[in-house]
C-alpha cells in the first residue's frame, strides 16, 4: 500500500512539474525559445511575494494577485526588449542570453536575499491532510497545487482556443509570415506568449514556495525538471506535458523511497533514457493546442 | 480616377541580386492587373514587396495617396492591403473556421464575415471544422483567398493561384473574381499561366528578370509581343505552349 | 608555415598568387606567443604568491573559455555542462591521489579518464540540436553530481580534502601549480589551434558556415563534432584537476557548479566567439573585473553576464572579433589567405623558418578570408 501512496504523492507533485513545463513548452511551440531562466524567474516570484507579503499585508495563499501580473508585464518586456532583439540575431544568442539572464537573476537574488531559504506560509493547509485510509494520507496542500496546475492549464488552453489574440498566438506559432499577413504584429504575439509564460512560471514558484524551502539557486533543478515534462509528454501539447510532470513526480516519489539521493536522480534518468529512445519526445513537433 | 495603388521606380534586392528593377505600376478601385513573367523574373518579389515582407532598395509605394514604402506588414493589412501568399500558408493546427476569423485580426470595418466567404466558396463550407492541413490544394487555396478577404481589403494581392491546382479548382477560384472585383475591390495577380492571366486581366504587365518588359491591355498586345517579353526576344513558338 | 605558391614559372614584377596560413603578424605573433610564456613560465621568481594564485585562476580560465569556444564558436556546439568534466577531472585527481598517485602525474589520468568517457556519451548528446543539447549536457553534469554525492568516500556532499601534496612546501607547491596551470592552458589552445589547422577545422569551418551545405559535401560532421566534444571533455578535465589541486580538495557544489559554465560562456562572448584570441582577450577582462571589484561579492559575475548578453545581442564578434574587424591581424592563423605578390623573393635560413619562404616587397591590404579556405592548398 506505501507504493500506492507513493504514486499519489507522485501525481501530485508532477502537477507542480506540469506548472513549470506549460510556460516553457508554451514559448518553445510558439517561438522556438527554451528560457534557461525559467527556473529562476519562478524562484524571483518567490522573493517578490516574500518582499511584497508584509507590505501589501495580502495573506500568502492570494499574493499570485500581485505577483501573477507582474510577471506577466515583466514576460512581456523581457520579450520584447532582450529575447527578440537575440532572436533577430539568432537561435544561438538567444539560448545564451537566456542562460546569461538565469546567471544574472541567480546572483541579483544572492546579493539582495543571501544565501538563506525562504518558504511562503500558506496557514493550515501545509499542517493538515486528508486521510484516504490507514496506509494513503493525501496533504490539503499538495492537491491544491495539483488543482492550481490544472486551472491554469485549463485556463491557458481557453485563451488559446477561445480568444481573438489566443488564435493568433497558436497561428503564428504555425506560419509567422501568413500571421503577420492578417495583420498581426508577431513582435507583440511572441510577447503575449512569453508574458503567459511567465504568468504560469510564477504560480509555479508561488507553488513551490508553499510546498518547500526554496533557495535563490534553486532555479535550475526546476527548469531541467520543467524541460524534462516537455520532452517525455510530447512538444506543444499541454496534456502530454502534465502527462510529463506526472511521470517525473512519481518517479520522484519512488526514487525517494529508496533514498533522497535517488529521488533527486531518477527523474533526470527517466529523462535521459527517453531522449536516447525518442530524441524529440514521444510525439512530434507541433503547434499549441 | 485616381490610383488605389501607386508602385513608382521600385527596385528589390535580395543580397547582390537586384529582383525587381525600376518597375512602376498602378492599380485602380474595381480593375484586374495582372502580372506575367517566367519563373525567377521577380513577380513575387515585387507582390511581397507591395504586402511589406520586403524592403524596397528604391521607389515608392503609394496606397490611396499615403506613402506606405516604411510602413510594417501588419500596419498595410490595416490600411487595406491583403496578399494571398503563394503556397497558401495556412495555420495549419487551426480549424478552417479558425484560419477565416484569425483573417479578421486587424478588425477593418468591412462586409466580409465566415458565413459570406462561405458563400462564395461553397464547398469548404462542409470542411469547416476541420483542420486546415487536411484540406486539398484547392480548397486551402480557397480559405486562403478567404482568409485574407477576412480583412476587407481594398487592394487584394493575389501570388500563384495556379501553382498546384487542378483545371477545375483553378475554374472555380478565376470564376469568383470579377464578382470581387464587380464589388470595388482593386486585384493585383501574379501568374504564370498568361493565358488565365490574359483572360481575366484588364491590363497586364510583363516582367523579365526584374524589368518591365511590356505593359498594356491583352486586347491590344499581340502573343508574338507577350511571347518575346516573356522570354526577352524572339524565341521557338514551341516555347510558348510550354509556358501555358 | 606551409605556404604554397601558385606560381607557372618565376618572372619577376608580374604579380604572383600565393595562398599562405599566415600573414607576417602571425609569424611575429609565433615568436611573441614563445617569448610570452617564458615570460609567464618565470614570473613565480619574480612576484608575489597572491598574483601567481590570481594567475592560476586566469589559467584556468583561459583553459575552460578555449574549450567551450571551439565546442560552441567551431562545432555550434552551446553545451552548459561542461562542469560535468570540470567534476570529473577534480574527482580523478582526488581518486588517484587517494590511491597514492602523485596530483600532478593525475592531471594525464583526469584528461583520460575524460576523454574516454566523453565517447559514449557524445554518442547521447550529439543527436540533439541546439536547445536539447544544451540542457542535456546540463541534465548529464546534475547527474554526475548526484552520482558522486553517493559516495562516501569521496566525501558525500562536502567534499573530500586532496593527499599526497603535503610533503612539498608552500612556496614550491604555488610554483608547481602555476606551471601545471600554465602548461594546461597553454596546451588546450595549441590543440584547439592545431585541431583547426588540421582536415577537422575544414570540415568544422564548413559546419559553422552551413552545415547543411557541408553535410552534403559529404563532410565527416558528426565525426568531427565528436572530436571536439571529446577535446572539450579533456581540457575542461584538465581545468578540474588545477582547481582540486590549487585548492587542495574537491567539494561536489563547487566543481559541478554551472557558475564554470558561466563563467567560460562569458568570458567568450565578451572576448569574441569563433576566434582563438576571443577566449583568452576575454578571460582578461574577467580576471580583471573579478579582482577589481573583490570587495563586492558577486557584482562583477552580474556586470560580466549583463555584458556578455549585450555584446551577444548588439555585437557579435566580441572585442576581439571587433579590433579584426578594423585591424586585419591574426596572430593564430587558421583561415588561408590569397593575395597578390609583386616581386617575390625566396627566403633562406632562420628567416624562411620563421617567416616562410617566401618575401614580399611591400604588404597589401587584402581582405582577410578566414572563413573560406581552399581545400586545394593541403
Amino acid at each position: 500500500m506505501t507504493i500506492l501512496n507513493d504514486i499519489i504523492q507522485g501525481i501530485l507533485l508532477g502537477g507542480l512539474f506540469a506548472l513549470f513545463a506549460c510556460g516553457l513548452s508554451l514559448m518553445f511551440g510558439v517561438m522556438d525559445v527554451i528560457n534557461l531562466a525559467h527556473g529562476d524567474v519562478a524562484v524571483a516570484g518567490v522573493y517578490l511575494a516574500v518582499v511584497l507579503i508584509p507590505a501589501s499585508h495580502i495573506p500568502a495563499l492570494w499574493i499570485f494577485v500581485l505577483v501573477v501580473p507582474a510577471f506577466m508585464i515583466g514576460g512581456y518586456l523581457v520579450q520584447r526588449y532582450l529575447l527578440q532583439p537575440s532572436l533577430d540575431s539568432g537561435a544561438i544568442t538567444t539560448l545564451l542570453v537566456t542562460f546569461g539572464l538565469s546567471i544574472v537573476l541567480e546572483n541579483v537574488l544572492l546579493e539582495v536575499f543571501t544565501a538563506n531559504s525562504y518558504s511562503l506560509n500558506v496557514g493550515s493547509l501545509v499542517s493538515s491532510s486528508w486521510q484516504v485510509s490507514s496506509q494513503i494520507s493525501v496533504p490539503y496542500l499538495d492537491l491544491v497545487i495539483l488543482g492550481v496546475a490544472i486551472v491554469v492549464l485549463v485556463a491557458l488552453q481557453l485563451f488559446l482556443v477561445r480568444t481573438r489574440t489566443g488564435r493568433l498566438v497558436r497561428a503564428v506559432a504555425d506560419d509567422r509570415e501568413a500571421a503577420e499577413l492578417v495583420g498581426a504584429n508577431y513582435r507583440h504575439l511572441f510577447a503575449v506568449a512569453a508574458a503567459l509564460a511567465f504568468g504560469t512560471v510564477a504560480f509555479a514558484g508561488l507553488a513551490l514556495g508553499a510546498y518547500t524551502q526554496v533557495s535563490p539557486t534553486a532555479g535550475p533543478t526546476y527548469l531541467l525538471y520543467g524541460f524534462e515534462a516537455v520532452v517525455i509528454g510530447g512538444l506543444g501539447s499541454l496534456w502530454g506535458t502534465l502527462a510529463g510532470g506526472l511521470v517525473l513526480g512519481v518517479a520522484t516519489t519512488l526514487g525517494s523511497q529508496v533514498d533522497p539521493n535517488l529521488g533527486s536522480m531518477l527523474p533526470h534518468l527517466v529523462f535521459l533514457f527517453v531522449l536516447a529512445v525518442r530524441p524529440r519526445g514521444f510525439f512530434p513537433k507541433r503547434a499549441v493546442t | 480616377m485616381s490610383a488605389l495603388l501607386e508602385v513608382s521606380d521600385l527596385s528589390v534586392h535580395h543580397g547582390q541580386l537586384e529582383a525587381v528593377r525600376s518597375v512602376d505600376l498602378t492599380v485602380t478601385a474595381g480593375e484586374i492587373v495582372a502580372m506575367i513573367g517566367a519563373n525567377g523574373a521577380g513577380k513575387s518579389t515585387l507582390l511581397r514587396t507591395i504586402a511589406g515582407l520586403h524592403t524596397p532598395s528604391r521607389g515608392t509605394i503609394h496606397f490611396d495617396g499615403r506613402d506606405v514604402t516604411g510602413l510594417p506588414v501588419h500596419a498595410r493589412v490595416a490600411a487595406g492591403i491583403a496578399l494571398v501568399p503563394e503556397g497558401r500558408h495556412m495555420f495549419g493546427s487551426l480549424s478552417v473556421e479558425d484560419n477565416l476569423i484569425a483573417g479578421a485580426y486587424s478588425r477593418r470595418r468591412g462586409p466580409w464575415t465566415v458565413d459570406k466567404v462561405v458563400e462564395l466558396f461553397p464547398w469548404i463550407g462542409e470542411r469547416r471544422r476541420q483542420q486546415a492541413w487536411q484540406l486539398s490544394g484547392g480548397e486551402q487555396q480557397a480559405v486562403a483567398i478567404g482568409r485574407a478577404l477576412m480583412s476587407n481589403p481594398r487592394l487584394l494581392l493575389l501570388d500563384e493561384l495556379s501553382l498546384g491546382l487542378s483545371p477545375i479548382a483553378l475554374g472555380r477560384i478565376y470564376a469568383v473574381l470579377p464578382e470581387l472585383v464587380s464589388a470595388g475591390l482593386g486585384v493585383l495577380l501574379v501568374e504564370q499561366d498568361v493565358a488565365q492571366a490574359l483572360s481575366v486581366a484588364a491590363r497586364v504587365h510583363c516582367l523579365l528578370e526584374g524589368r518591365q518588359r511590356l505593359s498594356g491591355r491583352p486586347s491590344e498586345l499581340s502573343m508574338s509581343e507577350i511571347e518575346a517579353a516573356y522570354f526577352g526576344t524572339g524565341r521557338a513558338a514551341a516555347s510558348v505552349g510550354e509556358a501555358q | 608555415m606551409s605556404d604554397l605558391a601558385l606560381r607557372p614559372e618565376r618572372v619577376a614584377a608580374e604579380p604572383v598568387f600565393v595562398v599562405s596560413r599566415s600573414r607576417r603578424p602571425a609569424s611575429w605573433a609565433g615568436v611573441l606567443g614563445i617569448v610570452l610564456v617564458v615570460l609567464l613560465a618565470v614570473m613565480p621568481y619574480v612576484v608575489y604568491q597572491s598574483l601567481t594564485s590570481t594567475l592560476v585562476n586566469f589559467f584556468i580560465l583561459v583553459t575552460i573559455a578555449t574549450m567551450w569556444n571551439a565546442l560552441a564558436g567551431y562545432a555550434g556546439l552551446v553545451s552548459v555542462g561542461q562542469q560535468a568534466y570540470i567534476g570529473v577531472g577534480a574527482y580523478a585527481v582526488l581518486i588517484a591521489a587517494q590511491h597514492g598517485i602523485e596530483p600532478f602525474v593525475a592531471i594525464f589520468i583526469a584528461v583520460g579518464v575524460s576523454v574516454v568517457l566523453a565517447y559514449p556519451v557524445s554518442f547521447l548528446v550529439l543527436r540533439l540540436a541546439g536547445a536539447y543539447f544544451a540542457v542535456a549536457t546540463w541534465v548529464l553534469a546534475v547527474v554526475a553530481y548526484l552520482l558522486v554525492l553517493r559516495y562516501p568516500s569521496l566525501g558525500g556532499g562536502t567534499g573530500a580534502p586532496l593527499p599526497g601534496l603535503g610533503n612539498i612546501g608552500a612556496t614550491l607547491l604555488g610554483a608547481y601549480t602555476y606551471w601545471a596551470a600554465l602548461a594546461v592552458a597553454v596546451l588546450a589552445i595549441v590543440a584547439v589551434y592545431l585541431l583547426l589547422r588540421s582536415r577537422l577545422g575544414l570540415v568544422l569551418t564548413a559546419v559553422r558556415d552551413n552545415e547543411v551545405g557541408a553535410r552534403s559535401i559529404g563532410s565527416r560532421v558528426t565525426g568531427a563534432k565528436r572530436m571536439v566534444y571529446m577535446l572539450a571533455a579533456g581540457g575542461c578535465a584538465g581545468a578540474g584537476a588545477m582547481i582540486a589541486i590549487s585548492q587542495l580538495n574537491v567539494q561536489p557544489g563547487n566543481v559541478f557548479n554551472v557558475q564554470w559554465t558561466a563563467y567560460m560562456i562569458f568570458a567568450v562572448l565578451i572576448g569574441g566567439l569563433g576566434t582563438i584570441e576571443g577566449p583568452i582577450v576575454g578571460s582578461i577582462v574577467f580576471i580583471v573585473l573579478q579582482q577589481t571589484l573583490a570587495q563586492y561579492n558577486a557584482w562583477y559575475l552580474i556586470i560580466l553576464g549583463a555584458v556578455a548578453m549585450a555584446i551577444a545581442i548588439w555585437a557579435r564578434r566580441g572585442l576581439w572579433g571587433t579590433l579584426v574587424s578594423k585591424v586585419p591581424i591574426h596572430l593564430f592563423p587558421v583561415g588561408y589567405y590569397v593575395h597578390a605578390e609583386p616581386g617575390v623573393t625566396e627566403r633562406r635560413g632562420l628567416a624562411r623558418l620563421l617567416f616562410g619562404p617566401a618575401r614580399r616587397a611591400k604588404r597589401h591590404p587584402t581582405a582577410p578570408t578566414p572563413s573560406g579556405p581552399t581545400p586545394s592548398g593541403r
